[in-house]
């Protein structure tokens, strides 16, 4: 293993414990299998394995704790299976409520901060730009290389925690600068204002982005004194369930893109660099495709992917303007946005009004949503549940924006003012 | 060079295993597109779904990226539903780690090796793969 340092191959014998080793190990397998020649030290980590999919993973979790595994860099968690605050019910068989259980207790028990949010970003953990980690989650992933300007790949289950544990991660892909750039620029300067100004653009956009630029390094232009910071949280979400999107940059907004001539690397490769003008008529394809749901049924309403942030739960306080849903609205966000509600007493209010706020986990990766059976539709204003509701719920899906969503929970049927897109 | 003149492919992980060939002619995600309980190829539009990857020489002509499919696999070896062997045309690390992770628990693991479209496409029913990456016919 020439990949491997002194020090890191005697860690990867087992000299500094056998969950050291293992962890070690892993990440040097990765390594040698994505050609990477060293490993490089990391900062921090973001670990999306505490997600139960099966016993097999409780068991590594618990194996690498036996082993007296503990994080080396801080390391912050992603959702789980379970709503360890109690918020809201999920509806898991006892064994899998047991063994989910079991693997969040362990990922905690190795020294991971219990964060169990999707936007750890907005929970405190934010690298500086130009430092290397491993994360994991795609939408975190995308967040944490466009708008934080952290370098990451996408980290999957076992590699996340591997890394944390070892400090150390291959390097390879966007750790390096050169692979950093941009070849694709995207210019919506044709989009109008009022739909550049409005948040229902961001999900469509990124969605657009992801099916069309697939892994490909996109800069777009126009979006200047627009894209704030849950907009690009939204854009990259859409982005990276849609097309794997690991990085994007945005012109004037984004840290590795004061303008695209930098974002590519130069004027020559600018220059060079494949350029698509966005209009309206491409994007309402895009739009047409986050809706798979016909007629005004709506059952239940989901926002919150990624987890709400504060500004975004006070936007939903502020639309529901005290009125009651007449339909389930699930909030998913983070146990900090939660303390910070129960500070100042609102979660009861809003919980009064008809909004249920799911904390640590969200309404597509465990059974929240009530049985409905065939028809049944979710309306959402996140691209991210648009395109994994379907096939995780058994839900049809309306999309909207956030507004929609709430007039439509209180309404009890799908209403949706569509004149940001005409 | 093809299978039946006694082919050897690149080892990614090393191991021996035996089985009838599953030669899938569309890439697969298997978070998604794999029953990690069962082994059967549950995709709506995959072209072989129905079939069972458990016991196979599973040749790959591509996978699908989901950063889960390593625990997909994972949870296959534990459940005894594994591939008796996995060939696939380009390494894929985020499914490997699955391989990797298992050997890591002592857990009985198949081996994966690299090949060409064409020499999967080649392959005869039924194949034994050996620890030095010899794929003949069986």
């Amino acid at each position: 293993m020439s990949i491997l340092t002194d020090d890191e191959r005697e860690t990867a014998a087992g000299g500094r414990g056998e969950g050291a080793g293992m962890a070690m190990r892993i990440v040097a397998e990765a390594a040698r299998l994505m050609g990477a020649p060293r490993l490089i030290p990391i900062a921090s980590a973001h670990i999306d394995g505490a997600l139960y999919h099966g016993d097999s993973g409780t068991l590594f979790a618990e194996a690498l704790t036996a082993g007296g595994a503990r994080t080396a860099v801080p390391s912050t968690l992603n959702v789980g299976a379970l709503d360890l605050t109690g918020c809201s019910r999920v509806n898991l068989p006892p064994h899998q409520r047991d063994m989910a259980r079991r693997m969040m207790r362990a990922y905690e028990a190795m020294g991971c901060a219990p964060t169990w949010t999707c936007a750890p970003y907005q929970a405190g953990h934010r690298p500086a730009v130009g430092t290397d980690v491993a994360w994991g989650e795609s939408n975190a992933v995308a967040f944490c290389n466009s708008v934080l300007g952290a370098r990451t790949n996408r980290y999957g289950d076992f590699l996340d925690i591997a890394c944390a544990v070892s400090a150390r991660a291959p390097d390879y892909g966007l750790h390096r600068p050169e692979n950093r750039r941009a070849t694709v620029v995207v210019d919506v300067s044709g989009l109008s204002a009022a739909l550049r100004a409005s948040e229902t653009l961001y999900p469509v956009l990124g969605t657009w982005y992801g099916l069309t630029l697939g892994s490909a390094i996109g800069v777009i232009e126009g979006l200047q004194g627009f894209a704030s910071e849950d907009r690009l949280k939204a854009l990259g979400a859409a982005a990276a369930s849609a097309g794997g999107v690991a990085l994007f940059h945005v012109a004037g907004v984004t840290p590795e893109a004061p303008d695209a001539a930098t974002a590519c690397g130069g004027k020559e490769a600018l220059a060079r660099a494949e350029r698509i003008v966005l209009d309206g008529a491409t994007l309402r394809g895009a739009l047409a495709r986050l809706s798979t749901a016909v007629g005004d049924r709506v059952d239940a309403i989901a926002v919150g992917s990624p987890h709400l942030s504060l500004d975004e739960m006070d936007a939903l306080e502020r639309l529901l303007a005290g009125r009651r849903t007449t339909r389930p609205l699930y909030a998913c966000t983070g146990r900090h946005v939660v303390r910070a509600l129960e500070a100042s007493g609102r979660r009861a209010a809003l919980e009064a009004q008809g909004v249920t706020i799911v904390a640590d986990t969200c309404v597509v990766v465990t059974p929240i949503l009530p049985d409905i059976g065939n028809g049944a539709v979710l309306m959402t204003n996140s691209g991210k549940f648009a395109h994994y509701a379907p096939g995780n719920t058994g839900y049809a899906v309306q999309y909207g924006s956030l507004a929609d969503c709430v007039e439509s929970a209180v309404a009890g049927r799908l209403i949706r003012e569509d004149a940001a897109w005409a | 060079m093809g299978v039946n003149d006694g082919q050897r492919a690149e080892i990614l992980l090393p191991g021996a295993g035996e089985g009838d060939v599953l030669a899938l002619t569309h890439p697969i995600s298997f978070w998604g597109g794999v029953d990690p309980r069962t082994g059967n190829i549950i995709d709506a539009r995959h072209p072989q779904r129905g079939e069972c990857v458990a016991g196979r020489v599973l040749a790959l002509p591509g996978t699908i990226g989901s950063s889960s499919a390593s625990a997909v696999l994972l949870e296959l070896v534990h459940a005894g539903k594994a591939p008796a062997a996995i060939l696939m045309t380009e390494p894929d690390a985020i499914l490997l780690l699955g391989l990797v992770v298992a050997r890591e628990m002592g857990w009985a693991t198949p081996p994966a090796l690299r090949m060409p479209l064409e020499a999967q496409r080649a392959l005869p029913a039924r194949v034994r793969v050996g620890p030095d990456g010899a794929v003949t016919p069986a």
